[in-house]
């Protein structure tokens, strides 16, 4: 993008207006942004919609080796994060966060994400309702798209997911590309593009078959209990969400310059053999990238695998969960060389996903531009369960709102502080997040562009 | 709300730990939860729940309703496990909007089979005058009479009247009479009186004041728990005629069904839900140490044990406790292979009894428990222990600790550690370990024999295996004594029990219902000699099963409950540690 221009973009606008301090307002659509075939969308991508995704992997990585020297920007990539590289201008390093426990008991590989991620570590034996950030931002975003968000894992168990809007509705997780391709490209996908577009009866009828269901819900819910009443709610928020998908397939698609059709995945194995999470986490993340590109969705969440990291090698009789725990730490190398191997691994699978985004040209820029990607784990130091210091990263430029490149400590500060600034970067009118000692009002300011 | 929150509090900590992670911890906060208990065990009962359909009874109601060849072509979202149970998380669980999108593209995809030219002849009750046109007279009848069977009861005259309108409008839209059933019929089978079990109470003309399941529903507690299926015809007519709420009209109902070849299938569902072999459908095995185990040895890995189940406690009608010693079971050449016993037969199953002194005994030796609770490339006496802990005698292994020093536990690369025993020993070195491990690693070492994908084996990396070990106070040399002590352990009984309990009424039992489980049901168990039939039949001609107390009584969320009296009993006395 050009450095000299000045003219009038949103972004600018945005800037003038908020001085730079925050971005929460809404800003009408103006038709000046627009030129006669719609291309000044592309061409200047910052006001394609902002998009966000999550990754997620289990049992962090070595401390004192992914953390960088110095502060601010012009960091000196770490040994851990090599895989990275050539995403080092927009990948934002966050170290010394941490999860806090107010006194309850942890339970390992879990406690860490439900912190991150729901801004509230539950009792022992408590189910928590508590929506994960996702669901609070595509809540935001999301309502206009075809589907409200994608996830997906590299396990091959669908319930590996950190997706949930309350205890009894976790987002399932793909985990077949093939799946996931006919599920987003199948009969039912509207080109974006195409010159003709005509409704579809049957979809009208369908329409209209779930409105009616609707209609039954008063005589279903006066016999039930609060707690089914609550589950028999959220299921017709899921039907309105289904009535929302077929509406958007009856209406014409505004145009998405950079939309192409993928080509049919292979049929792949799927399982916690490490390769084979990484080739299926790669082959969705393409997936997901054209479907972003083509408007279909603008949240996403990948989780590498378990939230233990039960992934292994080939031949190997231990798991990378085992090793982080069972494994020594090499006093010349000063880090466990096998548990190791996987942080080279995940860390290149977080990259493969980033490159999907990148490698999906919009105007001047990239898809990965106009998108926020929250990696996070969910332990500082997975052979002892450690919940400070926990790996976090952004990679991406959130349509311009924030400044990539930079390394932030923080000093004993809640993980909670990164998800509410997230939050307020997509929009989310929160103030503050989090319960107990993980509340905070706190944002990252020097993150906002 | 506060107040509720510190009673929750106080429920969680009576019914939890087995033991803390710590050496100086264990199970000091062991209130009796039934002190708490307003009811007696005489007037036991629960509130009535909503459930989702599991997959199995999803595609059961299908095949039953709409025949066997119909395919689905989409994905259930996972079911989820509360309290040692599927069947309890079913109770907990709502459709997210991806299980939703799933649910309706399997929908679309029966309807459109059941509507097609092929099937409408046969599946079908009537033909349209017309079929480029709406025909609300045999929509009505189709409707009707396919819904009665999807909802497990009439439709209301609303919905009726709905449904008939919605084909009719697609009829006209579509120009066709079967699409517009299809599309109708579609939307049937995602709405939420299909895909939810919705219990519905009356007032119970027998006890003024007091209400009682209806007939419908009791109807579909029975078929499901024993059938894992929807009711069948002549259940639901018991229930339109209220023959049901009979001792006599009940009584007939249970005899036809644990008469019927189904109950195999409802046995067959309550032990796949209690042994988790849902598990199976994501467990992998290094396939370059251990190159037999694939994917279909998983399925007979189970299918073995399942057989072993049905045969042992329905068939044989035999105690439930030998299922623990004995030696006899079903085998393919594919398991021979692994069990290293030659099967002749190419194809299907064989029965088969493993020799005296043959180190197998009981399903603990199966493949379907060793291999499920190892990790793909070795075994684990921990994962072991825990699940015969937590799965067969009900109790809750504490987690590991945060922030332990796992210093001993980084020597295990120590090349003079050759067995899982040795490594095991260093971790008991270290006090916080040893707290935890004491509970699982005694009986877990009993199974060492078996290595992860569950073949026979006498020495690991040279040195010989010691499979001596200990539960709850029993102490012996081998698998088959382990066998001997789950067969004799209080705990063991007392578990089924209290999960077969749960399991049919889709939610922790109420504080009095436990006391009644514990007071009459487990004591008739015993009285019966640990026949399984008879205790589905002890629990369906109950009163507390169809006994509706309002929800006021259900103690709430408490994830960790589940634990039976005999393990409470074994922790307050010390024994357990």
């Amino acid at each position: 993008m050009s450095a000299v221009t000045r003219a009038a973009t949103r972004r600018r606008i945005l800037q003038g207006m908020m001085g730079g301090a925050a971005v929460t307002v809404g800003l009408p659509f103006l038709d000046c942004f627009l030129n006669g075939n719609g291309t000044a969308l592309a061409a200047t991508n910052a006001q394609l919609p902002v998009v966000f995704g999550s990754w997620f992997w289990g049992c962090g990585l070595t401390p004192g080796r992914w953390e960088p020297q110095s502060l601010g920007a012009g960091y000196k990539l770490p040994v851990e994060l090599q895989k990275l590289a050539s995403f080092r201008d927009q990948l934002t390093i966050f170290s010394g966060m941490k999860v806090f426990m107010d006194g309850k008991p942890p339970t390992p590989h879990q406690t860490g994400h439900q912190g991150i991620l729901t801004g509230h570590v539950p009792k022992p034996g408590v189910k928590a309702d508590y929506a994960s950030l996702d669901v609070l931002i595509s809540d935001q975003i999301g309502t206009k798209t075809r589907f409200r968000s994608l996830e997906v894992t590299g396990s091959g168990n669908a319930r590996d997911t950190l997706s949930r809007r309350s205890a009894s509705v976790q987002n399932p997780s793909e985990v077949s590309p093939m799946a996931l391709y006919n599920r987003i490209f199948g009969p039912e996908f509207k080109d974006p593009n195409a010159a003709a577009f005509t409704p579809d009866p049957k979809v009208m009828v369908r329409k209209s078959v779930l409105s009616s269901i609707s209609e039954e819900r008063a005589a279903l819910a006066k016999n039930l209990g609060s707690a089914d009443k609550a589950r028999l709610d959220q299921y017709f928020t899921s039907l309105r969400q289904l009535e929302n998908q077929l509406e958007i397939e009856l209406q014409k698609p505004a145009p998405m310059a950079a939309c192409t059709h993928p080509g049919k995945p292979e049929e792949t194995v799927q399982g916690l053999e490490v390769n084979a999470a990484v080739k299926n986490v790669k082959l969705m993340s393409d997936l997901i990238a054209h479907a972003l590109a083509c408007g279909q969705t603008r949240v996403f969440n990948v989780a590498f695998a378990d939230a233990t990291s039960s992934v292994r090698k080939p031949g190997e009789t231990a798991t990378h969960h085992i090793l982080t725990h069972e494994e020594a730490i090499d006093e010349k190398l000063g880090y466990q060389p096998r548990a190791q191997w996987f942080n080279d691994i995940i860390m290149g699978s977080l990259a493969d996903t980033a490159s999907a985004l990148r490698n999906v040209r919009e105007g001047d820029g990239t898809l990965l531009d106009r998108t926020l990607l929250l990696a996070t784990s969910e332990t500082g130091f997975a052979k002892i369960h450690s919940l400070e210091n926990i790996p976090m990263m952004i990679i991406g430029k959130a349509g311009g709102r924030i400044k990539g490149g930079q390394h932030i400590q923080a000093k004993g500060d809640p993980a909670t502080r990164v998800g509410l600034t997230v939050q307020q970067v997509m929009g989310v009118p929160a103030s503050s997040w989090g319960t107990e000692s993980l509340e905070t009002s706190k944002t990252f300011t020097e993150l906002l562009a | 709300m506060k107040l509720v929150f510190a009673k929750a509090g106080l429920f969680v900590a009576a019914a939890v730990a087995l033991a803390a992670c710590s050496p100086a911890g264990g199970g000091k906060e062991n209130a009796s939860a039934s002190a708490t208990t307003a009811m007696t065990a005489s007037q036991a009962g629960g509130p009535a729940i909503m459930r989702r359909l599991t997959q199995e009874q999803y595609e059961q109601i299908i095949a039953d309703v709409f025949g066997s060849t119909i395919t689905l072509g989409g994905r259930f979202e996972p079911d989820v496990r509360e309290n040692g149970l599927l069947a309890v998380g079913s109770g907990q669980v709502s459709v997210t909007a991806a299980g939703l999108e799933q649910y309706d593209v399997m929908a679309r995809n029966v309807a459109a089979q059941v509507t097609d030219e092929k099937r409408r002849a046969t599946l079908l009750p009537c033909a349209p005058k017309d079929a480029k046109a709406a025909d609300d007279a045999c929509a009505r009848e189709t409707l009707s009479k396919v819904g009665r069977l999807l909802y497990r009861r009439p439709l209301t005259q609303a919905e009726i009247d709905g449904r008939v309108a919605k084909a009719a409008e697609g009829a006209v839209k579509l120009k066709s009479y079967y699409a517009g059933l299809e599309a109708s019929l579609a939307g049937m089978l995602v709405s939420p009186q299909f895909l939810f079990r919705e219990e519905l109470v009356e007032a119970d003309p027998s006890r003024k004041g007091m209400t009682r399941l209806n007939g419908y529903t009791k109807a579909a507690r029975l078929s499901f728990f024993l059938w894992n299926a929807g009711p069948d015809d002549e259940l639901l007519r018991a229930a339109e005629t209220g023959e049901i709420h009979t001792a006599k009209g009940l009584t007939k109902q249970v005899d036809r069904m644990l008469a019927s070849p189904r109950l195999k299938e409802g046995t067959r569902a309550f032990f796949t839900d209690m042994l988790e072999f849902d598990r199976f459908g994501t467990l992998a095995k290094d396939a370059a140490i251990y190159p037999k185990f694939n994917f279909k040895a998983a399925q007979e890995a189970q299918e073995q044990t399942l057989r072993t189940i049905v045969d042992h406690t329905v068939t044989q009608n035999a105690d439930y406790r030998d299922l623990f010693t004995t030696r006899k079971t079903y085998l393919t050449r594919l398991l021979g292979a692994i069990y290293r016993v030659p099967v002749d037969q190419p194809t299907g199953w064989v029965p088969y009894e493993f020799p005296e002194n043959g180190g197998q005994a009981g399903i603990l030796t199966q493949v379907s428990f060793v291999a499920l609770h190892s990790h793909p490339g070795r075994t684990s006496p921990t994962l072991r222990g825990k699940a015969l802990r937590e799965v067969l005698l009900c109790q809750k292994v504490p987690d590991p600790p945060g922030n332990v020093d796992f210093k001993i536990v980084q020597e295990t690369s120590n090349p003079s550690f050759k067995t899982v025993r040795q490594r095991l020993n260093a971790h008991a070195t270290e006090a916080m370990c040893k707290g935890c491990h004491k509970i699982t690693d005694p009986m877990g070492l009993a199974l060492e024999n078996f290595d992860t994908i569950g073949g026979y084996r006498t020495n690991e990396n040279g040195a010989p295996i010691d499979t001596s070990g200990e539960l709850d106070g029993i102490k012996f040399n081998d698998a088959a004594g382990l066998g001997k002590a789950v067969h004799d352990h209080p705990g063991t009984t007392s578990c089924l029990v209290n999960r077969v309990y749960s399991y049919a009424v889709g939610r922790v039992a109420t504080p009095s219902e436990k006391d009644w489980v514990k007071t009459n049901l487990e004591k008739r168990f015993a009285e019966d000699g640990y026949k399984v039939p008879q205790l589905f039949r002890r629990i369906v001609t109950s009163d507390t099963f169809f006994r509706v107390i309002p929800p006021a009584e259900k103690p709430p969320a408490e994830k960790l409950a589940g634990k039976t009296a005999a393990a409470e009993k074994l922790i307050q006395t010390g024994e357990l540690k």
